[in-house]
């Protein structure tokens, strides 16, 4: 049972078939040694990509099917039902399967607010929506295992929680851009109306639509995966980046924070950091770090935030994950 | 009647107002559609999902391309 287990789960997750084939090709087809410096820089792009956008098309379209059933509208209801620490773990869960990108963080937050829902649980949606969705779930498991997916999705639900129910406890709500209590509350959901048909056309349409996004990211990540892979001299990275080296969650969520990039273009450079000896905490605090904090998701909430809550913000969710990144390699063991 | 379209420039906002304006002659009503981009202005209308559809300042539609059939009898609403 458990070999069957195994066996599902390198074909079709870590698709080993397709790393088979691309050895193939690359010894075959190109005449390039597999092992070798070139040879597996081409090796490691190729796989990633089809990997990459396999796993995208097949995750997006279930999951986009799924959040059919979860317009934020719903989920603004379900959350004005609840109150204190619940409201903040179901917002923070429900953040996971809201149809979500950077541009509608704004009507979100000015959605939930004007609706009557406290600071804290908006927060707690906002910060664990781009970080925590299923989609980085699955391709975590693909990269490295299960036990590391399912500990991200943990840590990050409680960052989120914490995070919000933090926020909600400074009583920053007099932070927030006066226009956005005065915006009206249209409940319009079509849920109802919606058949069959339209949400697998829809499902069809995120898939489009993200692909369209997210391709150059992917290409550049697996392209600097590759590059890490097999061109930098792992002392280089270790010194900068090594386990034993206190400074190197600092140094990733520096360089990540700032950073724009989907789940999709970030886990090839994590996997590659992690090859080269990278500790585990630090590449997931560098993943962590580009698709929850990034400058222009940051310089829309700035329209609807006054700057001390955004500061705010950023300081919550930047101490989170360095702290994740520091719990996390002193516990590594645990998951490899 | 103005008619507005609420959403930031994407594939579906396109569709949407070309629907509207195929309803709108089928209807032979004299619409002006108008295109809001700026999510700022957007959120304003209340909405978290878009495309949005606003007939003379009220929201109809939310999140979905509505066909020119189905938008016909919202503007016939509208405009009774």
């Amino acid at each position: 049972m458990q070999d069957v287990f195994i066996w599902l789960n390198d074909q079709l997750l870590r698709m080993q078939w397709l790393s088979d084939l691309v050895t193939l090709l690359v010894r075959d087809g190109m005449g390039l040694d597999p092992v070798s410096r070139v040879g597996g820089s081409v090796h490691f792009f190729i796989y990633d990509v089809i990997k990459i956008f396999i796993l995208l098309s097949v995750l997006i379209f279930s999951i986009s099917y799924v959040q059919s059933y979860f317009p934020p509208e719903r989920t603004r209801r379900i959350l004005g039902q609840r109150q204190g620490l619940w409201a903040n773990t179901l917002a923070a869960l429900l953040g996971t399967i809201t149809p979500f990108c950077s541009c509608s963080s704004i009507p979100l937050f000015i959605g939930f607010t004007s609706a009557g829902l406290p600071l804290a649980v908006t927060f707690s949606f906002l910060i664990s929506s781009p970080l925590v969705d299923l989609a980085s779930v699955i391709l975590l498991a693909s990269i490295f295992n299960w036990s590391i997916a399912l500990a991200y999705v943990v840590i990050g639900l409680v960052l989120a929680v914490l995070g919000g129910t933090l926020i909600g406890r400074l009583q920053l709500e007099g932070q927030v851009a006066a226009f956005v209590y005065q915006s009206p509350v249209s409940d319009h959901d079509n849920d109802g109306t919606i058949s069959r048909r339209e949400r697998l056309s829809y499902a069809g349409d995120q898939v489009r639509e993200i692909a369209a996004r997210v391709w150059l990211y992917v290409l550049i990540g697996v392209g600097i995966g590759a590059a890490i892979h097999n061109w930098i001299p792992e002392d280089f990275i270790s010194a900068l980046l090594g386990q034993d080296k206190w400074w190197s969650v600092l140094v990733a969520t520096v360089a990540g924070v700032p950073m724009y990039a989907d789940i999709f273009g970030t886990l090839p450079i994590a996997e590659a950091l992690v090859e080269k000896g990278v500790g585990l905490g630090t590449a997931l605090t560098f993943m962590m770090a580009v698709t929850a904090l990034s400058l222009p998701s940051m310089i829309m909430l700035k329209r609807v935030v006054k700057l001390p809550l955004l500061a705010v913000f950023i300081g919550i969710v930047t101490t989170g994950i360095i702290l994740i990144g520091y719990i996390f390699n002193a516990t590594s063991h645990l998951f490899i | 009647m103005i008619i507005k379209i609420l959403g930031s420039g994407c594939k579906k906002c396109g569709a949407l107002a070309e629907n509207a304006k195929v309803a709108a002659q089928t209807e032979g009503i004299n619409a002006e559609i108008e295109k809001v981009t700026d999510v700022v202005a957007i959120a304003s209308y209340g909405i978290m999902s878009t495309p949005g559809l606003v007939i003379d300042e009220k929201v109809v539609s939310t999140g979905r391309v509505l066909t020119a059939s189905e938008i016909s009898p919202l503007l016939k609403e509208a405009s009774a």
